[in-house]
């Protein structure tokens, strides 16, 4: 037994020391760092322990407009962009012909690199002296005036960051959901057709409850990949987030390490942990959701 | 309520191949009597299960009418016919407590149907007590066996006051005493309700055991039906010999010459009354007489005791199998020589043609 023991320990080593290293350190140094007031990082000093980081952070219009921005993405993309794949996984399900096509279309843009997109949308939006953008050209048909969505006002620029965000997402959870929604098996709508069940009822009372798993998975991982966005921001409005009102959270801890206004790692190391503590109150919220409607066999 | 299948015929197309259809079932006529229990047996991959989601109208047939009582239902949908479907998988609602798996049929009623909240409850506690799992009624499909599964499943069939009950294979998912109990619960659920109960299996003990009526079917056509015991006593052919009964029927190669049947070269019995023609001798094991001087002589190779039944174990070179068996009353076991000598009696053996393979 004891033999076992040291061998079961001396299998888990490798593991343990890269995630400790790694992992765990760093989690704690973060932790740390976030209470050490005027921590300067070349001469490593600091010159007292408590909440100052904090406050700045909290008091720091950046910040704030940072988290407004992030909840703002995480309350619109996760939703739209779930409900969306939903949608489209059931009509992807519900033909036969073509089904395959439509799937391997429905999921290229998850096997195309961020920046691509970004530059796509570039075109259809970005106003240039040649040119107003795709949708503007289309705006403009319509009889409308150009909206400029990459400079423009907060909500346009709001609008295109979202959308963006849904159309980077929306492959995956299609993926997910579509293979959940075959492995439901036949005799269910077999016998709720034999009782004459209607197709509201049928898609409420058993696909949703059926596929209910994976689409908690997907809201939960949804829910936190938002909450970490920063790369479509960048892709979209270039690096100087702040002043293009469209920073993130994870974009202002970057910004507070390295940026042009960076050098303070313990700013940044509050607003990580501030961010971690949003992180883990939305999912536990969610797990408390999840135990009345999430149905695993 | 009675059910008439008139002339059934389902094709299932090939993918890729035009006009190379599969026919699943062929050309089916038969008379479901009202309230009885009937068994629809055949081996895997005969129609069975097909005739059953015809009748009950999740498949259309592709040619041929289906009739409930005297009204067609072979337009219908399935939730117009009054049909209860218990699957083989029994297809619980797993995420729904046995109470609500029960309901679940009663909320899709509308209209002039519709039922209020205590109706309905009280229809599922009465349905859950006939199929005696009144006790369970909180829990969820996972946390039942399979035997309170399958009927909670039949339960789910009933309550809605089906004019007809099917069961797709309705032990196959249980375990070998559950079974024995779980089919005689079945038969006592359809005396208790007088429901027109159809049930589909491959084991033709489980179809000539509880059943009122037992249909053999084979290759998507009807071969025979009737009472359990007139079908085993009198195959109509070959077949329907072979595939009914344990141990199997034994089967040997004969010739009728001169008004005598042959087995190899011995004249075993007198047959005045047919003419000359190759025959398939079928005899089931419990109807060979041991007699010292039967003309059927064959080598013994050993005498086997298994529980009740006593058998010799024995071979001829006529027969269609390396082994026979021929069961006999423990007290006649013979003495052990290199042969056993049997009389073979014209009204407990079968023939049957050697070309048609029907009995003659």
């Amino acid at each position: 037994m004891e033999k076992q023991n040291k061998k079961a320990w001396l299998y888990l080593l490798p593991a343990l020391l890269f995630l400790g290293a790694f992992m765990v350190y760093p989690l704690i140094d973060v932790f740390i760092y976030s209470f050490e007031e005027g921590y300067n990082s070349a001469a490593q000093t600091y010159h007292g322990i408590g909440f100052y980081n904090y406050s700045y952070v909290l008091r720091d219009p950046y910040f704030l407009q940072a988290l407004k921005n992030t909840f703002i993405l995480v309350i619109i993309t996760v939703p739209v962009s779930t409900v969306l794949a939903l949608l489209i996984s059931l009509g992807l399900s519900s033909i036969t012909a073509l089904r395959k096509l439509f799937q391997t279309i429905y999921f290229l843009p998850y096997v195309t690199n961020t920046l691509a997109v970004g530059l796509v949308f570039m075109i259809l939006f970005k106003k240039t002296p040649y040119s107003d953008g795709l949708i503007n050209l289309l705006l403009n048909l319509c009889g409308m005036s150009s909206i400029d969505f990459i400079d423009g006002s907060y909500a346009a620029k709001m609008f295109v960051l979202c959308l963006y965000t849904i159309w980077i997402v929306l492959p995956f959870k299609i993926l997910i959901l579509t293979s959940a929604l075959l492995s439901v098996k036949q005799d269910y709508y077999s016998a709720a057709r034999i009782d004459g069940t209607s197709r509201r009822r049928i898609f409420f009372r058993i696909t949703l409850p059926m596929i209910s798993p994976m689409l908690f998975y997907l809201v939960i991982t949804g829910f936190i990949g938002a909450f970490k966005a920063y790369s479509d921001a960048v892709a979209l409005f270039g690096t100087n987030l702040n002043a293009a009102e469209m920073n993130t959270i994870v974009g202002y801890i970057y910004d507070m390490l390295y940026g042009d206004s960076g050098g303070y790692p313990s700013y940044a190391s509050a607003a990580a942990i501030l961010l971690f503590f949003i992180v883990l109150t939305v999912t536990c919220i969610n797990l408390l959701v999840s135990k009345k409607h999430v149905h695993y066999e | 309520m009675k059910i008439t299948l008139s002339d059934i015929t389902k094709a299932f197309p090939v993918r890729g191949k035009k006009g190379a259809d599969v026919v699943a079932v062929r050309d089916f006529d038969f008379t479901f009597p009202d309230g009885t229990l009937v068994g629809l047996l055949g081996p895997s991959g005969c129609g069975k299960s097909t005739l059953l989601n015809m009748i009950c109208g999740l498949l259309a047939p592709t040619e041929g009418h289906i009739f409930f009582g005297d009204s067609d239902v072979t337009k219908l949908p399935p939730e117009a016919r009054g049909v209860g479907f218990v699957f083989q998988n029994y297809a619980l609602y797993p995420h729904l407590t046995v109470l609500q798996n029960i309901l679940f049929p009663l909320q899709n009623l509308k209209g002039a149907d519709k039922l209020s909240k205590e109706e309905m409850h009280s229809r599922a506690e009465e349905i859950a007590r006939l199929v005696q799992i009144d006790g369970f009624m909180d829990r969820k499909p996972g946390e039942l066996s399979g035997g309170q599964q399958q009927r909670v499943a039949i339960a789910r069939a009933l309550v809605k006051k089906p004019r007809v009950l099917l069961l797709d294979e309705p032990l196959s998912n249980l375990d070998a005493r559950l079974r024995l109990k779980t089919r005689e619960e079945i038969r006592r659920i359809q005396k208790e309700t007088g429901i027109t109960t159809v049930f589909v299996t491959h084991d033709q003990e489980e179809a000539m055991s509880i059943s009122d009526t037992i249909v053999v079917m084979k290759d998507g056509a009807l071969l025979q039906s009737g009472k359990p015991q007139e079908v085993y006593q009198k195959p109509q052919n070959l077949f329907v010999s072979k595939f009914l009964g344990t141990p199997p029927i034994n089967v040997f190669d004969g010739k009728i010459k001169e008004g005598k049947l042959f087995i190899g070269d011995a004249a075993v019995l007198d047959t005045p009354d047919l003419e000359n023609r190759d025959v398939y001798v079928a005899v089931r094991p419990e109807d060979f007489d041991l007699c010292p001087s039967g003309a059927f002589v064959c080598p013994v190779h050993r005498i086997e005791v298994m529980g009740r039944d006593t058998s010799i174990v024995f071979s001829h070179e006529s027969a269609d199998a390396p082994v026979l068996r021929a069961l006999i009353r423990t007290e006649d076991i013979p003495n052990t020589g290199a042969t056993v000598h049997f009389s073979l009696r014209r009204e407990r053996i079968h023939l049957f043609d050697k070309a048609t393979e029907e009995r003659l």
